[in-house]
């Protein structure tokens, strides 16, 4: 009854009934109705597509081979919804904020949006799902084969029916995979289609479990007798086994890809995993309810050498029942086809946003974003993905001869995705874990589980048989089973173990010996911290953004209609007024990407954005940069500071100089008309006098001396105001040569005081305080002496009290020796005391006929000395300050 | 005036009544109850491996036993889940009515 042809009928009925479903699913959300549809059971349901048509065929044939022990496979899981709290929560919460399309999009984008670790997992997630597919052909093919052998025609080829069911399945999942091109936004119709897949697989296993208990073993009581007297009927589980194989499903579960699509990136709502915690747990308990019975009687029932793997079919069609067997097989093609898909659409997902698009958008280089139809290119990449990954399975089903137990292939997928883990949790609970130690450790654990499981379980013969049993070149304690000479442990143990463990370790010290970039410094801070802060890292600036480019990439992306509904309700939500082309806002380009990245993925759907809008998307690397670049122009500035300050520094003097320079002129001027007219007043007098000597007839003998005495007088006056002059000159430019002598200050006064009185008609009488005059100096005495000698004939001059006296004193005032010369006279007039020491200047009538240089060429003299000459005001008469420094005294002792 | 209207409104910093206190370490003790429930899993499910088995010559343990067991594990555990899941949710229901309150998913 049940023939080949019927069965294939049933099939495509099966597989349009699920895309009816999926459509009608669709529909409804797309009105926004089916409030269902987002609920916990469906989520839960969802998460079923765990149990695959291994579970579905498998666990049974693991049961009769070694009893509890295909219980693991359930535990595992079950643990990781247990401990939602810890684990789970946190993942989807993360895979929520920061939009994660893929498992390999969530390690890449936790390790700094590295597309190279994205490739990395992608790859390791093609590898490990080439098995699982593998897994899945053989299963669909294995019950093909038990109803072809029921079937009386007979027209069964093997090899022929797997490249089909491959073939159809690759269709299959292109159609029901890649129908839209949304990878982020939920897909109401799949994940519904899927849950119905669980509804129907549940129900199928239960069916068969109760037909077994009830139907053939006549109750639960004759059921437990049966299963104890059977020949699996003692506890008997490897410990290793056991341990290894609870961890191993639960690293599994949550790093398969396809659990993770359904998982993450299916939720729409992480209460729904507050339901899903003790609901998917309990599907699973459910699925091996009967588990162990059905082997029991598969067991007791059929011959000696049937394959335990189908006993979930034959052992209803043995007993007649074959509309059980039937549904059972839907069951188990529900199994396969809900993983399949599933794995497609999560696996083509990750190839093309982390394989494909970069590629292309490298080769498309700036105008990528508005050129060629993305959307063509995104869906091709897809369909063609799905298509490799479906031949991958293909070959590696001949290549392992699908022979190997389907339990044992699973395992080796599950062993395989499991290398992710350490680099997952520890970027979910480790800031200090880094893209190197990400990479690394997926190496090692890749390499290992490639190197002792992958190749070793194709019989093909990749690997020689000698390898396997000493080594390669011979170093036994590199054989792939038995690593480090260790040897006897289970094949799967010793992989998961070393593999899992070196991974790890490799991890953690390539983390700690790392530095990461400060992008992944975020975004690790992000991850692990992601319930104090679940912001989006990213944020736009569209200053720059043409809506217009925006407009026709988008349109590419999305479709006309929908681009363009897209941006007039944006434009309607900042002005109010549709019909124009929105501002590109920063909010308005960051729901823009969000849902770009819904049909290219998130990194691709960044990039595209970030060339139209020309990089102006603010990451912490750009910040970094603009730091860097303020950083630099406050340098910058800084030293233009400098040098406007040393500019106007330099202005300023030039300006002094100039004025200097200016007030230099002046007082050159100023000084030629005065030495012009110092030296007209005696030459007037000598002309006139000599004039009239040589004109004047008969002047007497007396008057011709008194004239001449005239002429020579002011010949001498000449000669005297040259000679000041001259050495006012000498003094100035710093052309004196001095002639340093040693004396005592006393008798330097002597000399002075004797020479400034000598043949003075006007007497005025010294006082000296002789015993402070004791000062040994080292000086020019001569030029010390003149300065002496001008101070006091200036006081023989011009004092103009009744009995003339000048004092002269000495002190040691401050390290310097100080002479005082006061009169008694009226002294200098204050608005006089500052001019007194310039050239010319003279305090009220020439009675003298000084030039008025003296007091010039005495301040001159003690500069070059060393010291100086002042005024003291306030002193009862003019009084003049000579001081030297007590250096000159020193250095003379 | 305005100093008056300061005094007025200086009691009224949050400060959390007995009640919310009470409240939010009820919340951190289910969370930590939830942080343990994995651990008391994994524990239930280590102990089958203490158990005699055929090869030490003891008596072994029928396998309907084992399945009792681990069945009833694994249904403690859901039963637990489920506890939690309904005391999580009214916790959270209640603390979603108080805006104060900080909010369940943290």
């Amino acid at each position: 009854m049940a023939t080949l042809n019927v069965l294939i009928l049933v099939c495509l009925g099966y597989v349009v009934l699920l895309f009816s479903v999926a459509f009608a699913a669709d529909r409804v959300a797309a009105r926004g109705g089916g409030k269902w549809l987002r609920s916990p059971l469906i989520y839960t349901l969802s998460l079923s597509i765990y149990c695959t048509a291994w579970t579905f065929y498998g666990a049974v044939g693991n049961a009769a081979r070694s009893g509890l022990e295909f219980v693991t496979i359930y535990l595992g899981p079950t643990l990781v919804m247990v401990s939602w709290w810890w684990g789970l929560r946190k993942l989807v919460r993360i895979g929520r904020s920061q939009r994660v399309t893929s498992i390999a999009d969530l390690i890449s984008s936790r390790y700094g949006k590295s597309n190279t670790l994205a490739v990395c997992v992608t790859i390791l997630a093609v590898l490990g799902g080439t098995p699982y597919i593998a897994l899945q052909l053989q299963s669909i093919t294995l019950s093909f084969s038990i109803f072809a052998e029921a079937d009386p025609t007979g027209l069964y080829r093997e090899g022929s029916s797997v490249f089909w069911v491959a073939a159809g399945l690759a269709v299959f999942a292109i159609l029901f995979g890649t129908r839209n091109l949304d990878a982020n936004e939920r897909h109401h119709g799949v994940v519904t289609a899927i849950a119905l897949e669980s509804v129907v697989k549940l129900f199928a296993l239960l069916a068969v479990g109760i037909f077994v208990v009830w139907g053939v073993a006549g109750g639960l009581g004759p059921m437990l007798d049966q299963i104890d007297a059977s020949e699996i009927g003692q506890w008997h589980v490897d410990a290793g086994r056991w341990t290894t194989f609870i961890f191993l499903s639960a690293a599994a579960f949550v790093c398969l890809p396809r659990m993770f699509q359904v998982m993450v990136v299916e939720n729409d709502d992480e209460s729904h995993l507050r339901t899903a915690a003790w609901a998917f747990p309990l599907y699973l308990l459910l699925m091996s309810l009967f588990v162990v019975p059905i082997a029991v009687v598969g067991l007791d029932l059929l011959p000696e050498g049937s394959n335990p793997d189908l006993f979930v079919l034959t052992v209803p069609l043995s007993q007649g029942n074959d509309w059980l067997a039937m549904l059972s097989f839907i069951g188990g093609f529900s199994s396969a086809t809900s993983m399949v898909i599933v794995t497609a659409m999560a696996l083509s997902t990750m190839v093309s946003n982390h394989l494909v698009m970069p590629i292309w958008l490298n080769t498309q280089e700036g105008t990528a974003s508005v050129s060629g139809d993305v959307r063509t290119i995104v869906l091709m990449a897809r369909r063609v993905s799905i298509a490799v990954i479906m031949a991958l399975g293909y070959f590696y089903y001949r290549l392992s001869g699908g022979g190997a137990a389907l339990a044992s292939i699973g395992l080796v997928a599950f062993a395989g995705i499991s290398q992710i883990l350490p680099a997952l949790v520890g970027g979910l609970f480790w800031r200090g874990a880094t893209r190197t130690g990400a990479l690394v450790g997926l190496s090692v654990g890749f390499f290992l589980w490639i190197y002792t499981l992958l190749l070793p379980g194709m019989e093909g013969g990749i690997i020689p048989a000698s390898v396997i049993e000493h080594g390669p070149f011979g170093w036994g304690w590199l054989r792939p089973q038995a690593l480090f000479g260790i040897e006897g442990i289970d094949p799967m143990v010793h992989t998961v173990m070393w593999s899992l463990s070196l991974n790890t370790i490799a991890f953690c010290v390539a983390s700690m010996l790392s530095f990461p970039s400060p992008l992944e410094r975020l975004q690790g801070a992000q991850f692990v911290n992601v319930f104090d802060h679940s912001v989006s890292a990213r944020g736009w600036t569209g200053s720059v953004a043409q809506s217009e480019d925006l407009m026709i990439m988008t349109q590419r992306i999305l479709g006309t209609i929908p681009a363009q509904e897209f941006f007039q309700a944006e434009a309607e939500r900042q002005n109010g007024r549709p019909g124009r082309l929105p501002e590109p806002t920063p909010q308005f380009l960051e729901r823009l990407e969000r849902e770009l990245s819904g049909s290219v993925g998130a990194a691709t759907a960044h990039a595209m954005i970030g060339q139209i809008v020309g990089g102006a998307s603010v990451s912490v690397e750009d910040l970094l940069a603009v730091a860097d670049e303020s950083a630099q122009m406050l340098e910058y500035s800084s030293q233009l500071e400098a040098k406007s300050a040393e500019l106007s520094r330099t202005a300023r003097q030039l300006r002094e100089a100039n004025a200097k320079l200016t007030q230099v002129s002046m007082q050159k001027d100023a000084f030629l008309s005065q030495v012009s007219h110092e030296l007209r007043t005696p030459m007037t007098s000598i002309r006139a006098f000599s004039e009239i000597m040589r004109d004047t007839e008969g002047l007497s003998a007396e008057e011709q001396t008194r004239y001449a005495a005239i002429i020579h007088d002011e010949a001498l006056r000449l000669t005297r105001l040259l000679d000041d002059l001259l050495d006012l000159s000498v003094l100035e430019s710093g052309q004196v040569s001095l002639n340093m002598g040693e004396a005592t200050l006393s008798d330097v006064l002597n000399r002075a005081v004797s020479s400034a009185l000598a043949g003075s008609d006007r007497k005025i009488g010294v006082r000296r305080v002789r015993a402070s005059e004791r000062i040994p100096l080292h000086t020019d005495l001569d030029r010390l002496g003149q300065v002496f000698i001008n101070l006091i004939s200036n006081a023989q001059k011009y004092c103009d009290a009744v009995e003339p006296v000048l004092t002269i004193s000495a002190h040691d005032v401050g390290g310097q020796v100080v002479i005082d010369f006061i009169d008694n006279g009226d002294g200098i007039p204050p608005e006089a005391q500052s001019l007194v020491f310039e050239k010319f200047a003279r305090v009220g009538p020439d009675k003298a006929g000084g030039a008025g240089l003296g007091l010039a060429i005495c301040r001159e003299i003690m500069q070059r000395l060393g010291g100086e000459v002042t005024y003291l005001p306030g002193q009862g008469g003019a009084a003049f300050r000579v001081s030297l420094p007590l250096a000159y005294r020193q250095a003379a002792q | 005036m305005s100093s008056a209207g300061d005094g007025k409104d200086r009691p009224s910093p949050v400060r959390p009544s007995l009640f919310l206190e009470r409240q939010s370490y009820r919340r951190r003790r289910l969370a930590d109850a939830a942080r343990l429930l994995p651990f008391l899993g994994a524990a239930m499910l280590a102990l089958p491996l203490l158990w005699p088995d055929d090869s030490e010559g003891a008596e072994p343990l029928t396998l309907s036993a084992a399945m009792f067991y681990i069945f009833a594990c694994w249904g403690a555990l859901i039963l637990i889940s489920v506890v939690f899941g309904i005391a999580a949710r009214r916790l959270a229901a209640r603390e979603n009515a108080d805006p104060e309150a900080e909010t369940w998913q943290r």
